[in-house]
């Protein structure tokens, strides 16, 4: 077990040196200079230019860059945003609970919803049911999710009038930031009504951001399920008279659970990715819209930074259910 | 008594609820983040409309909605005969706004205007190198070079002695980077061993106070009570910061916000239709322009210029580009400001006389040549691929073949700068204070070859007329110069001027009394709601 869990570890190590090698260079294959963009038509004085590129530490060799940076992060310093002179890791860890926040929601909306839809599909195989939830699964999945919000926001909010459109408050409330949860802060809050209007809030950019993770939930679900099912475990269970909703919550489901929660698991990253483009569309102040700002403005640090620790955090996501698989799954440790 | 006193009570409760309820809050869907709250460390107009538009005050003021100068923190000046000094009498009873860290315990003075100064000038001060320290405004409008020194000569006035002549310099005064800050406050935090609290928590004496910045989402004022021209008539002030501008129009519809910058050119014809939105536009203080190389040939050759002017049809653009939000440009500055010499004669769209013209320079089969199309949307150009395609196909009729070529942002910006550089640039301005200097010799400068002067065109008698008129403190002669030097312009014709964008504001009709910016500020005091 100890053996298993060392080598799972042992893979991180790579992977995340991989990572910083992957932003840095990406980062700089994109062509533009921050200072140029810095300065806009006006321009700048080309001594001035050299001067904010010393500054900066741009001017260096990219190998002394990066080592400097390999240094940096061993020394828990991300550096400074080019923009906004702040140290990067403030600004993650400013942002990082709205993110979070967005993305256990939707979370938690794609499990409650794809989960029972992947297994109504199983259980109805063939039927109406199962095509009506395959289809609006695929419509999920492939559906751009920037127009997916602008077309809720224009139908539930300007023309219903029953969400908000954007942001993570009314701006009639201003709320003291205790855990940077708007929800908890809220709660906590004197101000009467600003819970309401945080959940009210978080519905559309939460099934936004829920829809692809839903869609591949409830397939994968699904799929699962009527490999569980045509076991005989499944077939002896039904032989012995137990009712369907037991064998199918009890003996198929548990089974059919394990590819599920790996799939629940990778999820974390097209959360993160698809954060980028739901907290634009929604001004949802976290990491995702503010990487997008970084790579505008071709703000080094921030980018480097932050993917850095998005990255850390889906390996770390990744780690745990990979673990865990294993302790719930003997035969996968043994095989390693 | 305690019979009044019970009595009173009630009546007391209920008017302090009855204020509460009238509280007046504007919310603003600003496009972005600001980079920070002090104006004098960043260029972008985001962080100009949060702190120095709203927090902080100059010497000097733009009337709103205009680009006229008049008395901000300085009551009164005086320039000598010689134009290199300027004598402020500063205004007396100016209060500094309060936070829960800093109460001033004094009214705004010289000092401050010093440290103001002093802060972006000298690299010993204690502040210079606070918050990165870098004073891009303060350095681009040569400021370094222009001042030999600043001198407090008592406590409400304060001496400019600068080394040369600039007649600029008010309006100069007036720009987000000059905007004063207090002294005490920087002096007290650098003793807390926080100086950096300076340019993230503002102080300033302007008509709102600022209360709060969460990241990436909303920044609050309130009106401060104290401001010497009077309260504000709004209560509250609060930027919903909404960078997507379909969101921004969502949320103006729904109510959630009442101004909102920069829509959507697709969305202006439903915005004019809806009855609940005021869609505001005016004449943008920009302008579009086509920039030759003409250090390079063909383009060194003037007649190839007029020629290739003459090729190009401007109403076309302004149809298909602009969607007719824009005006075709004749001279380099836009007629929003003064000195714009309206005498002057465009060359007209008239293929004939640029086919002559081209056979004249000894190229009446045309020639091959690059277009440089912007990768981004800027006021003075929507759609910059659009318009180079237009103007492709204007000059194929004449025989030169252009490719359109383009290059991220920055890149574009950096490339275009090259001496040696191919083809002809898509580019523009927007004026910073409505000095016509800060169109002619940030552009067109000799000074500005190779770097914003994308034409690299350094004529004698243009920079003459733009040298003196920057030395002649005479509004009259300076016009007359002016005047002199767009005629000059159009008969080198360095660039193609195209157009001049109108600017569109869309309102709720509850706002009243808002004024479009023709510097492309987002201003607040003196707005009300009904």
């Amino acid at each position: 077990m100890l053996n298993f869990f060392l080598k799972r570890i042992g893979v991180v190590i790579p992977t995340f040196i991989g990572v910083t090698l992957l932003t840095f260079s990406l980062i700089r294959l994109i062509p533009g200079d921050p200072v140029e963009l810095m300065a806009g038509e006006r321009g700048i004085d080309p001594a001035r230019h050299a001067q904010l590129l010393a500054e900066m530490g741009l001017d260096k060799p990219l190998l002394v860059q990066y080592w400097n940076y390999l240094v940096g992060i061993f020394h828990g310093d991300m550096g400074t945003s080019l923009v906004t002179r702040e140290p990067v890791v403030k600004e993650f860890f400013t942002l990082f609970p709205a993110t979070l926040e967005l993305g256990l929601c939707a979370i938690i909306i794609a499990v409650l919803i794809g989960l029972p839809a992947g297994i109504i599909a199983a259980v109805r195989r063939g039927k109406v049911t199962d095509y009506t939830v395959m289809g609006m699964s695929l419509t999920g999945y492939s559906m751009p999710i920037f127009w997916w919000g602008l077309l809720l926001i224009l139908l539930f909010s300007v023309r219903l009038g029953w969400t908000p459109v954007s942001g993570r408050i009314s701006e009639m409330f201003w709320v003291d930031e205790v855990t940077g949860s708007m929800l908890v802060d809220a709660f906590l809050s004197d101000e009467k009504g600003a819970l309401l209007s945080t959940l009210h809030h978080l519905i559309l950019p939460a099934i936004v951001l829920a829809t692809i993770p839903l869609a591949v939930i409830a397939r994968m679900t699904r799929s699962a399920m009527l490999e569980v099912l045509r076991e005989d475990y499944v077939l002896v269970a039904r032989a012995k008279g137990l009712a369907m909703p037991l064998v199918i919550c009890v003996h198929a489901l548990r089974n059919a659970l394990i590819p599920v929660i790996t799939v629940i698991g990778l999820q974390v990253g097209v959360l993160m990715a698809g954060a980028i483009l739901t907290e634009t569309i929604f001004s949802w102040p976290g990491i995702g819209k503010w990487l997008l700002d970084s790579i505008r403005r071709r703000d080094y640090p921030s980018v480097q930074g932050g993917i850095l620790l998005v990255s850390c955090l889906v390996i770390l996501v990744n780690l745990t259910v990979d673990l865990f698989y294993g302790v719930v799954n003997p035969r996968i440790r043994h095989n390693r | 008594m305690r019979k009044i006193t019970t009595r009173l009570l009630p009546v007391l409760l209920l008017l302090i609820c009855f204020s509460q309820a009238q509280a007046k809050t504007l919310v603003y869907c600003s496009e972005g983040s600001p980079e920070g709250f002090a104006p004098a460390l960043y260029t972008a107009g985001t962080t100009f409309d949060a702190s120095s538009r709203t927090v902080f005050e100059g010497l000097t003021h733009f009337i709103r909605g205009t680009t006229e100068i008049e008395p901000g923190m300085a009551e009164s000046w005086e320039v000598s005969a010689d134009g290199k000094s300027y004598t402020f009498k500063l205004r007396k009873g100016v209060k500094f706004h309060s936070a829960k860290h800093f109460k001033p315990s004094r009214n705004m003075n010289a000092d401050d205007v010093i440290f103001t100064f002093e802060r972006q000038w000298k690299k010993e001060h204690p502040f210079y190198a606070v918050s990165g320290g870098n004073y891009e405004y303060f350095n681009g409008m040569s400021m370094p070079d222009l001042l030999n020194s600043i001198e407090k000569v008592d406590d409400y006035t304060v001496k400019f002695n600068l080394n040369r002549p600039e007649a600029p310099m008010l309006a100069n005064l007036a720009m987000d980077f000059a905007v004063i800050q207090s002294a005490e406050y920087a002096d007290k935090m650098l003793k807390a061993g926080t100086p950096e609290k300076v340019d993230q928590w503002p102080i300033g004496t302007g008509p709102f106070v600022f209360e709060g910045y969460k990241k990436d989402a909303q920044i609050r004022y309130t009106a401060f009570t104290n401001y010497w021209k009077g309260k504000a008539p709004i209560d509250k002030l609060v930027f919903a910061i909404t960078p997507d501008a379909s969101v921004r129009y969502a949320k103006l519809k729904a109510g959630e916000c009442q101004v909102m910058p920069y829509p959507n050119p697709a969305d202006l014809a439903a915005m004019k239709a809806d009855p609940k939105i005021n869609l505001m536009q005016k004449e943008g203080l920009n302008v579009g322009y086509l920039a030759y190389n003409t250090l390079t040939k063909p383009f060194d050759d003037v007649r190839v210029r007029k020629a290739l002017n003459h090729a190009i049809n401007k109403s076309a653009i302004i149809d298909t580009v602009f969607q007719g939000a824009g005006k075709p440009a004749k001279n380099p500055i836009p007629p929003t400001i003064w000195s714009y010499n309206d005498a002057t004669v465009d060359d007209a769209f008239d293929l004939a006389t640029a086919k002559k013209l081209l056979a004249e320079a000894g190229f009446p089969n045309g020639f091959e040549t690059k277009i440089w199309a912007m990768p981004v949307q800027r006021p003075y150009n929507p759609n910059a691929r659009r318009m180079a395609e237009v103007i492709q196909a204007d000059w194929a009729k004449v025989g030169v073949k252009a490719e359109i070529v383009s290059y991220e942002w920055g890149e574009y910006l950096k490339r275009s700068k090259d001496k040696d550089r191919d083809g002809a640039v898509l580019l523009g301005w927007t004026g910073d204070n409505g000095d016509p200097d800060n169109f002619l010799a940030v552009l067109l400068g000799c000074d500005a070859v190779g770097g914003a002067n994308r034409a690299q065109w350094c004529n004698q008698e243009f920079e003459a007329l733009i040298q003196k008129a920057k030395v002649v403190a005479d509004p009259k002669e300076r016009t007359k110069l002016y005047e002199q030097a767009q005629i000059v312009f159009k008969e080198q014709a360095p660039w193609a001027t195209i157009a001049h964008s109108m600017v569109f504001e869309p309102l709720s009709k509850d706002v009243v009394n808002y004024k479009i910016d023709p510097l492309g500020g987002h201003i607040f005091y003196g707005v009300d709601l009904k």
